[in-house]
């Protein structure tokens, strides 16, 4: 609550929308011990007088009655109307809703049936159908704003009862024999309260504007009280001679709407989780890059990252998420990036084409050079017509990452439209002929599919045709197998190899499965806590891992045919990156971890082909040379 | 498709007499005496028991009510005493006009809201975007029937750009350049806070589809951002923003009663209002029914336009 109205506050806006409320509400309940003259009474000799005229601050009417004497009274009564209907509206909403929410069954089906209808006429309609059949007068206009809104109550409090009908403690006070009425009384009602508080609050306003309107129609308050909108309804005859008799209750009812509304954003901004930590931000075309000092290039393979740093940017944490890695792919090559969720292989991937989500991703160093060219910190033109084109990705849950909207046939024309001039018919075969070539049988059918009507390995299937579509040189798998079934992910897996082997393509594939890059990848690095702690070929690092985090991983994986073997897992999760410990950071889950581990930060030990980060590695790298 | 809309025809006709049900229970059940409101101060018991008798009140209420609803099935929603002529014929030609202007009204705060809401996602916490919030939060506090004063007020009677009222020149007005400069002014002032309301909406509902990984996977493509943003990123956010057209265009509808009031618009919403002054009652009922009846249509519409634009509820 306490953190609720800090929130409140800390939001100048709707801290300003507070101010004006407060201001009116209090002007509003000192109005009858002001020293303001009599509001109904008229005086004709003085009709129309401007405003600052001697004795009337704002002018007179078209009666010759005091404006602000009028308007004060007239704002209290237009807020004690838009009060007394919220207040009928929801009381009597709220007892629709809890009654249909907590007896549910054919009792809630009758009433949302009800509410349905209500809720079919435009609120106006009803409105007016109420006051024509109770006849003019504040109270009947009244009555039928109440009427209007019960509807609105009784959808919101139904739904929020359901939720708490359903839940332990009033099946516990049903098993002890309570009757209905007091559950509802004891346990129902005060968990719906703040709800209905909400509610009120946030429809208060527009009560007020609705009576205001129907006075404002002569349907409302009659002559002589006024409310502001039967003021304003009565000034509209002298508008074009005496505006300010219109403008006065008009501006006040402006004032009072903002301020509510202000007040309104506020208490749902802060009341909002997904608001408050301005996690709502829209990511931009391209990550930002804010880099001190770049590293020269290596210039060794097609794509070189050279201590790579991306972080997170989350108020004033920062999480490192990639901290300075290093990676070479040669063309045509294989390269597995293996690590645990969290572990920064994701981010790493995203960061080389600039599609880490930003804000909150700032890449803050290090270099990734595609053809010897810096990718990060290039120009957005030139940056995005490599995307795609010379370096394509694949994505882990196709269902999200294909638009639902549009059929696959036409994503994958897209792909290929972005980056060359060619017909809708001729990309569209094109697009064809890369299902086809992805082995998606019926594949002219298949085009005209939506992405839900495939199964997953099929999307997969599109996601890496879309991929394939500019025959890039580098495709970025990022866990294309996830979140597929075992066959269908082994039958992926040699498709992406056999289109490695025909189109000479440079793969890096990310992923946690150590079986997967057993079977892909010429070469692996080990990711953890945003690090590279070990890399070599594959076949050595499987056979004899130096990294203890390693030779854990590979504990992981079940081998077939073996099925007595434990399957073993790691203990504890991997460090949180905004907060990494001194020295190895995987010292605390580490079996082996002595003092020094933790004391300065481990090297990365490069011997021959292979390479450790660790101070005791499971087999001496040294000794063995580059023979692995 | 046709089955989809089909199943959404059939599944209005409950709807329809819901309406008519609420309409006449709140019409006959509620104390009040049509007769004495029709005779004035002629109200002798013979006229009321004549004017009774006429309208059918001596009967029980459900045969009433049945009787009533025959009838307008058959296109007959009595006559209205005070302008003697067929309600339907008076309702039919008082919504065209009430339709132009709400329609106008419609497809203006659909366009600019959306196009606001769209730039300012886009342009999040850019001037352009602080400036829309700005301009949205003002929009939508403004009660539309001062706005529309405020217009009379400066572009009729100060600037003396456009007519201050009515829906044709009584002189010589006619033709579609008249009613356009009719139209203007409270087409603008009827749009403003729907277009508030949509613009805030689009702007959330982007901002939403923005994050979303499809998003990435254009971008990915080489997509250019601005095809993002319209073609991917707008196609998506469609689908939350068309029901809060659907529902707005009930707000633009109910708003149409104070705008016709302000402008002297000869609409429906005038009509009502004037009626019920007048105490007319069959007129009242004729031109409820017969407007929660369209807007219920125009739903089923927003439904269909819902399910072209999303094939996942079609099926």
């Amino acid at each position: 609550m306490m953190k609720f109205l800090v929130l409140l506050v800390r939001n100048r806006l709707a801290a300003v929308g507070g101010v004006l409320l407060l201001v009116v509400v209090l002007l509003a309940l000192v109005t009858p011990l002001l020293p303001l003259q009599p509001p109904n009474v008229t005086n004709t000799a003085d009709r129309f007088l401007a405003p600052f005229a001697p004795g009337h601050l704002l002018g007179t009417d078209h009666l010759g009655r005091d404006l602000l004497s009028r308007l004060l009274w007239g704002t209290r009564l237009s807020l004690a109307v838009g009060f007394a209907a919220a207040m009928i509206a929801a009381t009597i909403g709220a007892a629709i809703g809890i009654v249909a929410g907590y007896f549910g069954g054919r009792i809630d089906n009758v009433i949302m049936r009800g509410v349905d209808m209500l809720m079919a006429f435009p609120y106006i309609l009803l409105a007016l159908a109420i006051v024509a059949a109770l006849g003019p007068g504040l109270m009947n206009a009244l009555i039928a704003v109440a009427a209007v809104n019960v509807p609105f109550f009784a959808r919101n409090i139904r739904g929020i009862t359901v939720g708490i009908a359903n839940k332990e403690f009033v099946e516990a006070a049903r098993l002890a024999g309570m009757g209905h009425w007091r559950i509802i009384g004891i346990e129902i009602l005060p968990n719906v309260l703040p709800v209905i508080v909400i509610a009120v609050s946030t429809t208060i306003g527009w009560m007020i504007l609705e009576t205001a309107g129907l006075s404002f129609l002569g349907l409302g308050s009659q002559p002589p009280v006024a409310d502001l909108g039967s003021m304003l309804g009565e000034a509209r005859s002298a508008l074009i001679t005496n505006p300010h008799t219109s403008v006065v209750p008009g501006v006040m009812i402006l004032v009072i709407v903002m301020g509510i509304n202000l007040l309104g954003d506020g208490v749902r901004d802060a009341l909002d989780p997904r608001l408050r930590s301005g996690a709502l931000t829209r990511p931009m075309p391209a990550t930002t890059v804010a880099r001190d000092t770049v590293p020269a290039p290596r210039g060794e393979g097609v794509l070189d990252l050279t201590e790579l740093e991306t972080q997170f940017h989350v108020g004033k944490r920062i999480f490192r998420a990639v901290n300075k890695v290093s990676l070479t792919v040669a063309p045509g090559e294989c390269l597995g990036v293996i690590g645990e969720s969290g572990s920064g292989k994701s981010v790493t991937a995203l960061s080389i084409m600039g599609l880490v989500a930003s804000p909150p991703g700032v890449i803050t160093g290090g270099r990734a050079d595609y053809r010897g060219e810096d990718l990060v910190g290039m120009p957005y033109d030139k940056l995005r017509s490599l995307r795609g084109d010379r370096i394509a990705y694949i994505f882990q849950d196709p269902l999200a990452t294909l638009h639902p909207l549009y059929r696959v046939g036409e994503q994958l024309r897209e792909a290929i439209q972005v980056h060359h001039r060619v017909g809708r018919a001729e990309a569209w075969g094109r697009a064809v002929d890369l299902l086809r070539s992805v082995r998606i049988p019926n594949a002219e059918n298949r085009a005209r599919a939506y992405p839900h009507e495939l199964s997953g390995g099929m999307r997969q299937r599109v996601g890496i045709a879309m991929a394939l579509a500019n025959e890039p040189d580098i495709i970025i798998a990022d866990e294309p197998t996830t979140a597929l079934d075992v066959t269908v992910q082994a039958q992926i897996l040699s498709l992406l190899d056999d289109l490695r082997r025909e189109r000479g393509l440079a793969i890096v594939f990310i992923t946690h499965d150590f079986g997967v890059v057993g079977q892909l990848c010429e070469r692996v690095s080990v990711m953890y806590a945003g690090r590279i702690v070990e890399e070599g070929p594959t076949r050595a690092v499987l056979d004899a891992p130096a990294h203890p985090y390693t030779r854990r991983l590979i504990a992981c994986v079940p081998e077939l045919g073996q099925g007595r073997r434990r399957l073993h897992s790691i203990p504890g999760l991997p460090p949180p990156v905004d907060n990494l410990p001194d020295g190895c950071a995987f010292a605390p889950r580490c079996d082996k971890a002595q003092d020094a581990c933790r004391r300065c930060e481990v090297t990365l030990d490069t011997a021959g082909a292979r390479a450790v980060r660790c101070l005791y590695p499971e087999e001496d790298l040294s000794v063995q040379g580059g023979t692995a | 498709m046709g089955g989809y809309i089909l199943k959404r025809l059939l599944s209005a006709i409950p709807v329809l007499l819901g309406i008519t049900v609420i309409v006449f229970a709140i019409m006959t059940l509620i104390p009040g005496d049509p007769a004495t409101a029709i005779l004035g101060s002629y109200a002798t018991p013979e006229n009321v028991a004549r004017i009774n008798r006429e309208l059918g009140l001596d009967k029980p209420v459900v045969q009433r009510y049945f009787i009533w609803l025959g009838n307008m099935l058959t296109g007959d929603f009595g006559t209205s005493f005070s302008l003697d002529r067929p309600v339907i014929d008076e309702v039919l030609e008082r919504f065209n006009a009430t339709l132009v202007l709400a329609g106008t009204s419609f497809v203006l705060c659909s366009f600019f809201g959306i196009l606001a809401g769209v730039i300012s996602a886009a342009r999040q916490y850019g001037w352009a975007d602080k400036a829309i919030t700005f301009a949205v939060l003002l929009g939508i506090s403004i009660p539309s029937f001062f706005l529309g004063m405020m217009m009379i007020l400066i572009f009729a009677v100060r600037l003396q750009w456009l007519p201050v009222s009515g829906m044709y020149a009584i002189y010589g007005g006619g033709g579609l350049v008249d009613l356009i400069s009719h139209l203007t002014m409270p087409a603008i002032a009827l749009s403003v806070v729907a277009t508030g309301v949509i613009a805030r909406l689009s702007r959330s509902a982007m901002l939403e589809v923005l994050r979303q990984d499809f998003i990435r996977t254009a971008r990915a493509k080489g997509v250019g951002e601005r095809r993002v943003i319209w073609r991917h990123a707008l196609r998506a956010a469609m689908v939350s923003i068309i029901p809060v057209l659907g529902i707005q265009a009930g707000f633009v509808l109910s708003g149409a009663v104070y705008i016709e009031i302000v402008f002297q618009w000869p609409g429906v919403g005038r009509m009502l209002v004037d009626a019920i002054l007048t105490r007319d009652i069959l007129l009242v009922q004729g031109g409820v029914v017969f407007v929660a009846a369209c807007y219920v249509m125009f739903n089923i519409a927003v439904d269909v336009a819902q399910s072209l634009l999303d094939p996942r509820i079609r099926t």
